[in-house]
C-alpha cells in the first residue's frame, strides 16, 4: 500500500467539510474524488499534502505518517497540480519545472536532465519552450508544464485538483491521453479531484463519490454504474449516461 | 551664471544627498519588513497604515520642525533625517502591503504545494511578484524625500534648501531657482536610476544595470570633487599669517534666522572669529524658536537675537518697559534660566514700526499711529505679528480695530504697499527698503511697541571660552541702526550678495578689510 487516509476529518468553524474519510491507494494506482461543489473533495485532497491540517485522522505515505516530517518536506514528496496551473510568472518554463528538485537540493546536472526529460515527455521540448515565460503559453501548454513541475521531484504520487476543468474539450482529451502515457512511462500514482464523471471514468482506476464531507460510495466505474449506492450516486451518473446514449445513437445512425 | 551658487554647491549638495539617501534607505529598511508582517495580518495592517497616513498629512515643514523638540532641542542632521525617514515610510509601506496582498492566491498555494517553506515562498514568489509595486513605492518616496529635504534648512541641516530659503529672504531669485532646479533634477535622476535597476532585474538585462550604476555615479560624482579638491571654505579664505590664533581648532556654530539682516550678521560675526583661527559653521534659515532651543542645548554657540523677541515669545512678558530696563532684564533672565550669556549689544534696534507711503500720510494726515484710527485702511504684517501682544496692544491703545489686516511674508510687504494693495505695513526699522520706498514711520508716543535691541547670545558652554568672547569685542555697540539699514539695503535693494554687504559693513566697523 502506497498511500492511506484514515478517518480524515476537517471542520471550518461550525461546518464539517470532511468527515471520517478513509481510502487507500496502491503504487501506480489512480483514484478520482468526485462530487458536487462543496462536497469536501478539494479539502480532502489538501489534507493529503497538508495544505490543510486535519482535525482528526491520519495520512500515511509509504508507511510514514504525514506529521513525522515538516510540512514542506512532506509536500516535496507529493506532486501537486491545480486547475489554473499556477506557474510562477516571473520564472521561465524550465525554472518552473525545476522548482521542487532545487528545493530538494539536487545537483545542477541532475536538475537539468530531469527538466529536459519531463518537458520532452509533456511534448514541450526544452530547446523551444524552456526559456519561455508562462505568459507565452496556451492554457493546455501551461497545464502540461504544471504537470511536469509536479512530477519533477520524482514523487510516487501526484495530487490533481481539477486539472482539466479549465481546458477546451479537444485539449482536455489530448491531455488525458498524455497523462495516461506519462503514467505508463513514469509509473506514479494519482489522486484527482473532479466533478465530471466521464473525466473520472477515463482517468481513474477507482472512483470515490463524496457528498457532504463523506465518501458515500467507492469502487470502479463499472461497479458504480452497476450498483449505485443511493439516489445521489445515481443522479451523478444520469448526465453522463444521457450524453453517452445520445452520442452512441448519433454514431450508430447512418 | 550661478557662480556664487556653485561656490557653496558641494556642501549643500552633499548635505542634501546624505540626508535623502539616509532617509530613503531607513524608510526602506523599516517599511519592507513591517509591510511583510502587516500584509499577512489585517489587525496590524490597519493601524500601521493609519499611522503612516497620519504622518503623511503633517505638512513637511511642520514635521521637520516638530522633530527638533522631539529630539530634545537637537538641530541639524538628526531631526531632519528622522522627519524625512518617517516621511518615506508611507509610500513604501503601503505599496509593500498592497503588492504582497495582490499576489495571486493560487500561486501562493502552488508555492507551498511544490514544497516551499513560508520563508522560501516569501523570498522566491511573494517578494519577486510584489517587487514592481514595492519599487513604485520606493520611487514615490525618493521623489518626496528629495523634495522635502529642501525644508531641512530651517532645522539647521544643510541642504539645497539653503539656496531657496536664503534666496527668498534676500530676494535673490537666481538662488531660489538654482536650488529648485538642482533638487528637481536630483529627484528625477534618482527616480530614473531606481527604474533602471528595476528594469534590469525584471529583464535580467545587465546593460540596464550598468546604466543604473552609471546614473548613480553621476548623482554621486559631485561629492568626489568635494573630497579631492581643497575645502571650499567660502568667505573665510583670508589668512592671517603670523597672528596668534587662540581659537585654532575650534568650530563655532552660528545661527542665522531666515532674514537678510541675520545672514549678514552671521557672516560678519564669523570674521573676527576666523581671524583667531576658528572654523565657522553657519546654520542658516533657522526658525526663531528652533534657533533659541539650539542655543539652550548648546548645539548653536551663538546667535543674534532681539530683546523684544526674547521678552515676548520666550519670557512671555506682556508689559513694555523702557529700552534699557528690557535689555538688562532679558540679559539677567537668560543667564539665570539658561546660562545663556547676552554678550554684546550690537548697538542697533530692529523694531516694528507702522509705516505708510508719503502720499498716504499726506492724504490722511497721518503722523502718529493714533491717526490710523477709524481710517478705511489695510495693514499688512508677517503672520506672526497679528498673534503677538504688540498688535493687540497698539490696536487697543490707538483704536486700530477698524483696520483690515493681512498677513504676508515680509519679502512681499514692500511691493504690496508700493503698489497700493495695502496702505500700512509693519516695517522693521533696520529694513533698507524704508528709505528705498520712501516710507514714513509713524510716531508711537505711548511706547506700546517694545524695543528690539539686537544682541549676541552665547550658549552656556561657549560662554566659558574667554578667547571667543574677546573676539566679539569689536562688534560691541559697533552697528548703528542707520548702518544696519544701509547694509540690509545693499542686499535687498542693490541685489548685492550677503558677503559683499558684510564686507562693506565690516569695513565701516573696523576701517579695514
Amino acid at each position: 500500500m502506497l498511500l492511506s487516509a484514515r478517518d480524515l476529518t476537517k471542520r471550518f468553524g461550525d461546518v464539517t467539510a470532511v468527515c471520517g474519510v478513509s481510502f487507500s491507494l496502491e503504487a501506480g494506482e489512480t483514484l478520482a474524488l468526485i462530487g458536487a461543489s462543496g462536497c469536501g473533495k478539494t479539502t480532502t485532497l489538501k489534507l493529503l499534502n497538508r495544505l490543510i491540517e486535519p482535525d482528526a485522522g491520519e495520512v500515511r505515505l509509504g508507511g510514514e505518517e504525514a506529521h513525522q516530517l515538516p510540512a514542506h518536506e512532506w509536500r516535496r514528496r507529493i506532486g501537486y497540480v491545480i486547475q489554473s496551473a499556477g506557474l510562477f510568472p516571473h520564472m521561465s518554463v524550465a525554472a518552473n519545472v525545476a522548482v521542487t528538485p532545487r528545493l530538494l537540493g539536487w545537483e545542477d546536472d541532475r536538475i537539468a536532465r530531469r527538466t529536459r526529460r519531463l518537458l520532452e515527455l509533456v511534448g514541450l521540448p526544452a530547446q523551444a519552450f524552456g526559456t519561455r515565460r508562462p505568459e507565452a503559453l496556451s492554457g493546455g501548454q501551461a497545464q502540461r508544464v504544471g504537470l511536469a513541475r509536479a512530477l519533477a521531484g520524482e514523487p510516487e504520487i501526484v495530487l490533481m485538483d481539477e486539472p482539466f476543468s479549465a481546458l477546451d474539450p479537444l485539449t482536455k482529451d489530448q491531455l488525458i491521453e498524455d497523462v495516461a502515457h506519462l503514467r505508463a512511462e513514469l509509473g506514479f500514482a494519482a489522486v484527482m479531484v473532479t466533478h465530471d464523471f466521464s473525466e473520472a471514468l477515463r482517468f481513474a482506476d477507482r472512483i470515490a463519490v463524496m457528498q457532504a464531507g463523506r465518501v458515500i460510495q467507492a469502487g470502479t466505474a463499472r461497479e458504480l454504474i452497476a450498483r449505485p449506492a443511493d439516489a445521489a450516486v445515481e443522479a451523478l451518473l444520469e448526465a453522463p449516461r444521457r450524453t453517452a446514449e445520445s452520442v452512441s445513437a448519433a454514431f450508430a445512425s447512418p | 551664471m550661478f557662480a556664487e551658487e556653485w561656490a557653496v554647491f558641494p556642501g549643500h549638495y552633499a548635505g542634501h544627498l546624505t540626508l535623502s539617501f539616509a532617509a530613503i534607505l531607513s524608510g526602506l529598511l523599516v517599511s519592507v519588513p513591517l509591510g511583510i508582517r502587516a500584509a499577512g495580518d489585517a489587525r496590524l495592517a490597519g493601524p500601521v497604515l493609519g499611522f503612516a497616513s497620519v504622518v503623511q498629512t503633517i505638512p513637511g515643514i511642520a514635521l521637520l520642525a516638530l522633530m527638533v523638540p522631539v529630539m530634545g532641542g537637537r538641530i541639524g542632521f538628526w531631526p531632519a533625517y528622522a522627519a524625512l525617514a518617517l516621511y518615506s515610510v508611507l509610500p513604501i509601506l503601503r505599496n509593500t502591503i498592497v503588492g504582497l496582498q495582490g499576489v495571486d492566491a493560487d500561486l501562493r498555494e502552488a508555492a507551498l504545494g511544490v514544497g516551499m517553506t513560508a520563508r522560501q515562498r516569501l523570498m522566491q514568489v511573494d517578494l519577486p511578484l510584489a517587487a514592481p509595486v514595492i519599487v513604485a513605492g520606493l520611487r514615490t518616496a525618493s521623489v518626496w524625500v528629495v523634495g522635502a529635504a529642501t525644508l531641512s534648512t530651517p532645522v539647521g541641516a544643510e541642504s539645497l534648501g539653503n539656496y531657496i530659503f536664503q534666496g527668498l529672504q534676500t530676494r535673490n531669485w537666481g538662488a531660489v531657482l538654482f536650488g529648485c532646479l538642482v533638487s528637481a533634477a536630483l529627484a528625477l535622476a534618482l527616480d530614473q536610476v531606481i527604474r533602471l535597476f528595476e528594469l534590469s532585474a525584471a529583464r535580467r538585462a545587465r546593460r540596464l544595470a550598468i546604466a543604473g550604476i552609471g546614473g548613480l555615479g553621476l548623482i554621486l560624482a559631485p561629492l568626489l570633487t568635494q573630497l579631492s579638491g581643497p575645502r571650499a571654505a567660502g568667505p573665510q579664505d583670508r589668512s592671517f599669517v603670523g597672528e596668534v590664533e587662540p581659537l585654532s581648532g575650534r568650530t563655532v556654530t552660528l545661527a542665522a534666522k531666515a532674514f537678510t539682516e541675520q545672514y549678514i550678521l552671521a557672516d560678519l560675526i564669523s570674521r573676527p572669529l576666523e581671524a583667531r583661527g576658528a572654523r565657522i559653521d553657519v546654520r542658516e534659515g533657522l526658525g526663531s524658536a528652533v534657533a533659541f532651543n539650539a542655543l539652550i542645548s548648546g548645539e548653536i554657540d551663538m546667535s543674534v537675537d532681539y530683546t523684544g523677541t526674547i521678552w515676548a515669545t520666550i519670557m512671555k512678558r506682556e508689559d513694555v518697559p523702557p529700552r534699557a530696563v528690557m535689555y538688562s532684564e532679558t540679559s539677567a533672565w537668560l543667564w539665570e534660566n539658561h546660562g545663556i550669556l547676552a554678550y554684546a549689544p550690537l548697538g542697533f534696534e530692529n523694531a516694528y514700526a507702522y509705516a505708510v507711503t508719503r502720499e498716504t500720510a499726506r492724504e490722511y494726515g497721518l503722523e502718529t499711529v493714533g491717526d490710523l484710527s477709524d481710517k478705511p485702511l489695510t495693514v499688512a504684517s508677517d503672520p506672526e505679528f497679528f498673534g503677538r501682544p504688540e498688535w493687540t496692544r497698539t490696536r487697543d491703545i490707538y483704536g486700530l480695530s477698524g483696520l483690515k489686516t493681512r498677513g504676508m511674508d515680509s519679502t512681499f510687504m514692500y511691493e504690496a504697499i508700493a503698489s497700493g494693495e495695502v496702505d500700512v505695513i509693519t516695517a522693521y526699522t533696520t529694513d533698507g527698503r524704508i528709505d528705498a520706498y520712501d516710507l514714513v514711520l509713524l510716531d508711537e508716543p505711548a511706547g506700546a511697541l517694545p524695543p528690539y535691541d539686537a544682541f549676541i547670545l552665547v550658549s552656556a558652554e561657549a560662554a566659558k571660552d574667554r578667547a571667543l568672547l574677546e573676539a566679539l569685542e569689536p562688534l560691541r555697540h559697533a552697528i548703528s541702526s542707520d548702518l544696519m539699514r544701509a547694509a540690509n539695503g545693499r542686499v535687498d535693494l542693490e541685489r548685492q550678495r550677503v558677503r559683499e554687504a558684510a564686507d562693506w559693513l565690516w569695513l565701516q566697523i573696523t576701517g579695514s578689510d
